[in-house]
């Protein structure tokens, strides 16, 4: 039998219970979020079960929500079963202060460098990490700058002497 | 005299005790385009550990994305991979599409797959062939480089630029495909072959090049699906995985081709299965053409959807309709607000699955744009593929992997 979004869905909450929640379909790609601490638990589910087999990542990226109080940054896993060719999106939330959130490298080799450049860009913090430094950016700076907070530059300022670059 | 200038030397500490040397292969220029640098612990020849730094050119393109319209965002995609840019146009205005529902007509789907086709084989080709430099063999990168140049030109054609095209419209194309088009279009799929053919006996069964290669940069297919391997690299370790048949967009459905795979996921296999998929892409033009010559009438001149709330309409008519005028002020002043919704969409690029996941929150601009960059998810192997080679067979892994720096840093 061919592994649909439903199967899927009805394997988690088989699982997990209320620990996983808010499905969603959007364009045909099955979304789920479950509390922080469990990312790892579901992650491996995934990737063991007979029936799911998500084993391949495909993407892995967070998103700043500034203005969700407790819930300001998400993560968001893009697996992919390749034999079924189905693909599944799992977010977990977790608050600014404490921007922990368990590696996914130890499952996925591919995730060593796309965890790096998330803490580079939005500062989450991977718990066991194997070398969480910064990989785009100078390792010297203090934030982080993808987060909302940090306005690109407004085009319309006329103080900056930019002449080489046809304004000013 | 001697004691004197020992004395100013000063070595870091155990520095005289250590076995290993440390070399840095890069920065190399910036000019280059491929600002790679690896710092590599040697053992005479034998690379011991290999750390690669990346980040040198880094743009920081998803954080612009979030304050442009869509259209500029087409502009961003062309820096990523620039050795197929159109790919990279034509996958993030499909994101678009799905986003926004639009539906493109067969004939844009089919001169698409013409342009995409092409944008692997001229990205094909400079992989393969600089594998070939890289192992001193200067000639064949020399003799392809002037069909590049022919697919520029066709480039030039549809949208007037060759290297960073901006190519296409969210629905279409820009304008109709002219003759002179075709015409070297045609020219290409009659002379490329040979010259092909010619490239390939060149170094395919070239004892020399073929012991350079075999052998070297291995990697077996669970660590490749291990470490997100996508596109040519992972077809090589042997998993048939193609976005274009697993998930097909832009109607590839229509086509007959065959996804080669190798076995050994050595450099090898990496330039053996570029070198069938450049085959395999002739052929899938060859099929798009017949299709595309095959609308009459009126269809034949179709190219682009009918979606004038989202296609930038052409010059000639914003200055002479009232209609065209106004949906060119609007896009232009991004004053067309997407719906709200999140979508992921990849396209096979040349050097793997590129995605693109864009969450609207219903504004003009994207609220997040990331883009799924198959060079930087795989070039965290290297590490893993040089270990204990030599430092000359670290230099082909580089190449025949397909890095390209502009789609690593994003």
């Amino acid at each position: 039998m061919a592994l649909t979004n439903e199967i899927i869905q009805q394997k988690l909450t088989e699982k997990f219970g209320d620990q996983v929640g808010n499905f969603q379909e959007s364009f045909g790609m099955l979304t789920f979020e479950a509390p922080k601490e469990q990312n790892l638990k579901v992650l491996q589910f995934l990737y063991d079960d007979e029936t799911l087999q998500f084993t391949f990542l495909t993407d892995l990226c967070a998103v700043h929500y500034p203005d969700d109080k407790g819930r300001e940054l998400a993560m968001v896993y893009t697996v992919h079963n390749l034999k079924a060719n189905i693909r599944l999106r799992f977010k977990v939330f977790t608050d600014i202060q404490t921007p922990d959130i368990f590696t996914a490298s130890k499952l996925f080799e591919a995730a060593n460098w796309m965890e790096r450049e998330t803490y580079d860009f939005y500062g989450v913090n991977f718990v066991g990490h194997p070398n969480l430094k910064r990989i785009m950016n100078v390792d010297e700076m203090d934030y982080f700058p993808l987060r909302k907070e940090f306005p690109l530059e407004d085009q319309t300022r006329i103080d900056k002497d930019d002449e080489m670059f046809g304004r000013g | 005299m001697s004691d004197v200038q020992h004395h100013h030397i000063k070595l870091p500490e155990g520095s005289i005790e250590k076995q290993t040397t440390t070399l840095n292969l890069g920065p190399t220029h910036p000019a280059t385009h491929g600002v790679f640098q690896n710092i590599i612990e040697l053992d005479g020849e034998r690379i011991v550990s290999a750390e690669q730094t990346v980040g040198y050119i880094h743009r920081a393109f998803e954080k612009i994305a979030e304050r442009r319209p869509l259209y500029q965002i087409t502009t961003l995609t062309d820096r990523l991979n620039y050795c197929s840019s159109p790919i990279n146009n034509m996958g993030w205005h499909m994101t678009c599409e799905k986003l926004l529902q639009v539906k493109t007509p067969k004939r844009v789907d089919y001169l698409r797959v013409i342009i995409m086709e092409l944008a692997r084989i001229t990205d094909h080709l400079i992989c393969n062939s600089i594998v070939g430099v890289d192992s001193g063999a200067y000639t064949g990168f020399l003799y392809v480089m002037q069909y590049r140049e022919l697919a520029y030109e066709i480039y030039e054609e549809v949208c007037g630029s060759r290297l960073t095209t901006n190519m296409g419209r969210i629905g279409g194309f820009e304008r109709n495909f002219t003759n002179a088009a075709f015409e070297k279009l045609e020219k290409f799929l009659a002379e490329f072959p040979n010259v092909w053919k010619e490239f390939e006996n060149l170094f395919s069964r070239n004892r020399i090049f073929m012991e350079r290669l075999i052998g070297t940069g291995a990697i077996s297919a669970e660590r490749a699906l291990n470490y997100g391997f996508t596109g040519p690299n992972l077809r090589a370790a042997g998993v048939d995985y193609d976005v274009r048949v697993h998930q097909p967009y832009s109607s590839y459905e229509d086509f007959d081709f065959v996804v080669p795979v190798g076995n050994t996921g050595d450099n090898y296999d990496r330039f053996l299965v570029r070198g069938k998929e450049v085959w395999e892409s002739l052929s899938i033009i060859n099929q798009a053409y017949q299709k595309v010559q095959a609308f009459k009438g009126a269809e034949a001149e179709v190219y682009h959807a009918d979606v004038p709330e989202y296609y930038l309409p052409e010059k000639k008519d914003v200055y002479t309709k009232m209609e065209a005028l106004i949906w060119h002020f609007k896009i232009i002043m991004g004053e067309i607000e997407m719906p709200k919704g999140e979508v992921y969409h990849s396209v096979e690029g040349a050097n793997g699955e590129l995605g693109f996941y864009l969450i609207s929150d219903g504004g003009r601009a994207p609220y997040r744009l990331h883009f799924r960059r198959p060079s930087f998810i795989y070039y965290q192997a290297y590490s893993e593929l040089t270990k204990d080679a030599m430092l000359s067979d670290a230099i082909m892994t580089m190449s025949s992997l397909n890095l390209i720096a502009g789609e690593l840093d994003g």
